[in-house]
This record gives C-alpha cells, sequence and structure tokens, in this order.
C-alpha cells in the first residue's frame, strides 16, 4: 500500500510538471508582448527593452521556464496586472466560492442520481427505467447556461421564490471564516444567514448538478445491470437471500466502484466546470475569475489559476483511486 | 397457500420488445433532428423571414408575434432568423472542431501503432497528459493563448477532443493486431503500412463515426458555451452562445431572446446523442447498456 501510495504521489508531480510546462509555453509562445501590454501602446522602445529585462523577458525560453518554476515552487505565481494582489491571492480567494458551488451539486448529483440508477437499473425494460432515462438523456444534452437562464426566469423572476444571483443579499455580510457562505452562516450561528445562504446556493447547484446527475444516474443503472446478471448474485438469490439485500451486498456495492470513479472524476470537472454556472449567477467563482482575466489578458491570475485547478483535480482523482481499496478488497491486497 | 406463477422469461429478457421500439422511436427522431439542422444550414437565407443583420428599431425587443414569430432583440433584429443562421455556426463548429480531432487524432493514434517503441510511448503520454487536464480548463487556457474569437475557440475545443481519437485507433490496432488474419498477412510479408491502412483504419471506420457522431453534441455545446463567456464568435454573428450572452442582459424583460437559441443547441445536441446512441446499439451490441 505503501509503495502503491508513493507511486501514485510520484506521478501526481509529474503530471504537476506536465501541467507547468503546457501552462507556461501557451502563455509564451502566444502573440502579444507582455510589455506592451503592461506600459501601453505609447511606450518608448527604451522603455519596453528595460521593462523585458527586468521582468526577464529577454532570456530564452527555457531559462525564463526554469525561473518560472522555482517561483511556483516558492508558492510565488506573480502579481495579477489587473488587482495587483498576488496571483495566488486572487485564485484563493475566489476558490471558496467554486469549491461551494461544486460540492453542492455534487451531493445533490449523488443524493438523487444514485437512487434514480438503482431504480431504473432493479427494473430494466419497465416504464419507471425508460422514463428515467429519457429524462438523463434530456439532462446530458441540456447546455447548462440555457438551463441556469431558464430556472432563473422561472423560480427567480415568474414565481419569485429564489433570488436571481449573487452570493448573499445586499447589506447582508458573513463573517469570512472559510469563505463558503454556507459554512461560514453555519459558523456565524445566525439562522438568517444560514437560510439565505442556502437560498442563494439553490438555484446553481440544481443548475450545475444536471449533467453529472444524469451521468451518475446512466453509470448506476448499467452497472447495476450488469452486476445482476453475475454467478454470485444468481447464487446468492438461489440460497433464499432476501431481494432487499442481494441488491444492497451484492449488485449494488459491486456496482459502486466505476460509478465513485465517474463521481470523482465529475467533482475534477465540475471545479473547473463551473465557469458558466458562476457567469449566470454572478458569483465571484475561480471560473469567473479566469474568464474575466482571459479576457483581460492578465496572464500570472491564469497561470495560476489553471496550475491551482489542475492541482486540485489531479489530487481528486488520486483521492478516488485510493478509496477504491476501501471498497474492493482485491485492490486493497495487491 | 397459492403459489406464485413463475414467469417462463427472466425479468431483463421481457420487455425487450418495447425497448426496441422505443430504440427505434428514439434512433427515428434523433436522425429526424440531425437531418432538419444540416438541412436548416444550408436553406437558412431561404427559410429565414429576415436578414440576421437587419436592424429594426421600431420593433426592438418586441415579444413574439406573427411579424416576428420568436420576437425581436434590442436591436430590432428577428430572432427566428438570427437562431436559423446560427445552425450554420453550429454544423462550421462540428465540421472544423470534430473534424480536427478526428483527423489529427486518429492520424496520431495509426502513427503510434505503426511505428510502436518510443514513437508510441511519447504520443500516448502526451495524450494521458491532455487527458489529466478538466477539458473546459484547457479549452481556455488554448484561448487564452490564441485570443478570443470564433476560430480559435474552435480549434480550441478541437485540440481537446483529439486524445479521444487517438486512444481509440490505437485502441483498434491493438485488437487488429492479435487477429488471425493480420498474422497471417504479416506473415506473408505485409508492410505496416498496409496493415495500418488495409486492416486497421477500415476496421475503425465504424466506431469513429460513432465517436464523431457523440462528440459532435459535445461540441456544439462547448462552442456555444465558450461563445456565451465571451471567448468566442464575437457579437454581431448570429452564434448561439452569443445570441444567448446577449439575451441574459434583457432575460427579466425579454425573454424569448434567451430563450430560443438555448432550445436550438439543446434539440440538435439532443438529435446527436440520440443518433449516436442509436448507431452505437448498432453497430456495437455489446456495449449497449
Amino acid at each position: 500500500m505503501t509503495r502503491y501510495l508513493a507511486s501514485r504521489v510520484g506521478q501526481l508531480v509529474l503530471v504537476l510538471i506536465g501541467v507547468s510546462v503546457i501552462v507556461f509555453f501557451t502563455m509564451h509562445v502566444l502573440p502579444g508582448d507582455v510589455a506592451t501590454l503592461l506600459l501601453g501602446e505609447r511606450a518608448t522602445a527604451a522603455q519596453l527593452t528595460q521593462l523585458r529585462h527586468q521582468l526577464g523577458l529577454d532570456q530564452s525560453l527555457p531559462v525564463q521556464y526554469a525561473d518560472f518554476f522555482w517561483q511556483v515552487l516558492q508558492g510565488n505565481f506573480g502579481t495579477s496586472l489587473r488587482s495587483n494582489h498576488a496571483a495566488l491571492a486572487d485564485v484563493l480567494t475566489a476558490f471558496p466560492v467554486t469549491l461551494q458551488l461544486a460540492l453542492a451539486a455534487l451531493a445533490l448529483a449523488i443524493a438523487v442520481g444514485v437512487p434514480i440508477g438503482i431504480v431504473a437499473g432493479t427494473r430494466p425494460g419497465s416504464v419507471w427505467d425508460n422514463l428515467l432515462m429519457t429524462a438523463t438523456l434530456f439532462g446530458v444534452s441540456m447546455p447548462i447556461f440555457w438551463l441556469g437562464l431558464m430556472l432563473l426566469l422561472l423560480f427567480g423572476d415568474l414565481l419569485d421564490w429564489l433570488p436571481i444571483g449573487g452570493l448573499m443579499p445586499t447589506g447582508l455580510d458573513v463573517p469570512r471564516v472559510t469563505g463558503m457562505t454556507v459554512i461560514d452562516s453555519i459558523i456565524s450561528g445566525r439562522p438568517l444567514l444560514i437560510w439565505a445562504s442556502l437560498r442563494y446556493l439553490a438555484l446553481p447547484a440544481v443548475t450545475l448538478a444536471t449533467i453529472p446527475l444524469a451521468m451518475i444516474a446512466r453509470i448506476t443503472r448499467s452497472e447495476m445491470l450488469a452486476m445482476a446478471s453475475l454467478d454470485h448474485v444468481r447464487t446468492a438469490r438461489a440460497k433464499g437471500m432476501p431481494e432487499g439485500r442481494v441488491i444492497i451486498r451484492h449488485v449494488l456495492r459491486n456496482a459502486m466502484t466505476p460509478v465513485i470513479t465517474v463521481i470523482g472524476l465529475q467533482l475534477g470537472l465540475l471545479l473547473s466546470g463551473a465557469v458558466l454556472t458562476e457567469t449566470i449567477f454572478s458569483l465571484p467563482g475561480l471560473g469567473r475569475l479566469m474568464v474575466d482575466s482571459i479576457l483581460s489578458r492578465d496572464y500570472p491570475v491564469v497561470q495560476a489559476g489553471a496550475l491551482f485547478i489542475a492541482f486540485v483535480f489531479v489530487l481528486v482523482n488520486l483521492i478516488v483511486d485510493l478509496t477504491y481499496g476501501l471498497l474492493d478488497p482485491r485492490i486493497r491486497r495487491s | 397457500m397459492t403459489t406464485e406463477i413463475v414467469d417462463p422469461l427472466p425479468a431483463t429478457r421481457r420487455p425487450k420488445g418495447i425497448r426496441r421500439v422505443l430504440r427505434r422511436v428514439s434512433a427515428s427522431v434523433g436522425l429526424a433532428i440531425t437531418v432538419i439542422f444540416l438541412l436548416l444550414t444550408v436553406l437558412a437565407p431561404l427559410v429565414a423571414p429576415y436578414d440576421p443583420y437587419d436592424q429594426d428599431l421600431s420593433s426592438a425587443l418586441s415579444p413574439p408575434s406573427w411579424i416576428h414569430l420568436l420576437g425581436a432583440d434590442q436591436y430590432g433584429r428577428d430572432m427566428l432568423s438570427r437562431v436559423l443562421y446560427g445552425t450554420r455556426t453550429a454544423l462550421l463548429a462540428v465540421v472544423v472542431a470534430d473534424g480536427l480531432a478526428l483527423a489529427v487524432g486518429c492520424t496520431l493514434g495509426l502513427l503510434s501503432g505503426f511505428f510502436g517503441g518510443w514513437v508510441e510511448a511519447v504520443i500516448m503520454r502526451i495524450v494521458d497528459m491532455v487527458l489529466a487536464f478538466p477539458y473546459l480548463l484547457l479549452a481556455l487556457i488554448i484561448v487564452a493563448a490564441l485570443g478570443p474569437g470564433l476560430t480559435h475557440s474552435m480549434i480550441a475545443i478541437g485540440i481537446v477532443y483529439t486524445p479521444q481519437y487517438a486512444r481509440l485507433l490505437r485502441g483498434q490496432v491493438l485488437s487488429v493486431r492479435q487477429s488471425d488474419y493480420v498474422r497471417a498477412s504479416r506473415a506473408l510479408g505485409a508492410s505496416r503500412l498496409r496493415l495500418m491502412l488495409r486492416h486497421v483504419l477500415p476496421n475503425s471506420v465504424t466506431p469513429i463515426l460513432v465517436m464523431a457522431t457523440l462528440q459532435a453534441g459535445s461540441v456544439v455545446v462547448e462552442t456555444a458555451g465558450l461563445s456565451f463567456l465571451g471567448l468566442g464568435a464575437q457579437p454581431p454573428s448570429p452564434d448561439w452562445g452569443a445570441l444567448l450572452a446577449d439575451g441574459q442582459s434583457y432575460f427579466l424583460t425579454a425573454w424569448w431572446i434567451a430563450t430560443f437559441p438555448g432550445l436550438a443547441i439543446f434539440l440538435v445536441v439532443l438529435g446527436f446523442n440520440l443518433l449516436g446512441d442509436a448507431l452505437r446499439d448498432h453497430f456495437d451490441p455489446r456495449r449497449s447498456a
């Protein structure tokens, strides 16, 4: 187990180095000159040369990369060209917003998607199965930026049940501890804040949950079907085990390994895919920060954000791999 | 005590008939949507009641009516015409992005199968690396490097989907290599190039077709998504994602601007997904759930 863990952590480091290479070179091979960008079009040639020298832009690319990598190891991603904060600080401020949204969406997707998959998978071909699977096909085909707007229109405007965007009502501030409004509200212990933060989270979470929900339901169903036809399940039935127990102990448990893979992959995708949802609901999350930085060519923040998201993505995948051992004793032993 | 009547067929077999019919219905719906979509890309100028760029400020933000069936936007441009012309951008995205991914991915897969050894190792490591990226993030980084715009966003999406094809083709190489007739033709002295072009490629047409159809839907959503974020097609071009972004600023007063382009994306993606599922079930019954 220790050796396995060590090799996986080694892989993680390799992937991150690869990602840093990709991010650095895409940012530096691009047309457009950072010095001109910083000083504006009217800067003199002498000023530009001086700034390029200061920034190390007159060095060769490999030297620049080595320098960049060394700085990153020390946690220094440069300074945001827009906010003048450390780039990593901007990323870390925005991250909890995205994390809260992604976790809420994933929880919702699991809580609804797995039962749907079980219902459909235990009654293949039934009306329920066909109904639910058609619904999930609609779910995966839905452009979520459109779904979000439609939900806003229905629940925010026509019915007027829920707020139409933002993190918290104006004038109602949560003391920042984790940066996640719901958790901070709970820490503050004020029911009013907790209620408000949940109301603001509801629509974005439902929107972002749609696609993972549909995928989790579909994979749960097909894994349940595959497992149900195996010999050990027939044996369990033949020896008179109650159906509920057969489903839970022999079908569901074995079907869960691939489902957990999908769930883990989805968390990584949700963290980066939240950008569309954040845009619709005006949430100051990491995805929105990335897009705004791209549009204003704030490269230090783009680099910091990209490396950070890739890091979290790879880390989540590692954790998912490790949980297999808990579910499947065969993997634990080997 | 009554004994239960035992069904002669196992539970999983019984409803096959209903499922098959439903499958057929969903396949025809998928095919119908895809065909209509393709027809509209060609017929847009004939079917559209107005020029998609024509501004008519007197009918700005007018709701759906007999004059403007899907309403008009903030400049009085006819939404029906803009949505119809949007099929062209969507098809362009499918052709360019999905085509790029297919061409590059399949070439890489064949190359790694052809040369094997370190070429294969390098190509596959790069493919793994790209797959280790969350795909939307990768697309964002590429657009960041190239600059916003429709062409760049299509290239970005194309690159993001390339590894899937490379993996598919390499899998085909590995499985075809093991088959008896390939061993036989190798024993007869067939070159590796001949093996790739005569045996691997023709054997891969079906899975490539299935994958290309399933990816087409994703490509439409992703390019529209990038346009929605302001990184893809720029106004005033009638791209569904850009139309939605436009509509977002007005959606509380003029719901129709955002609603219909989104509905169009949904239908086209649904069509590709239904068709792709049907093709997969047809050609590879083992993989259908």
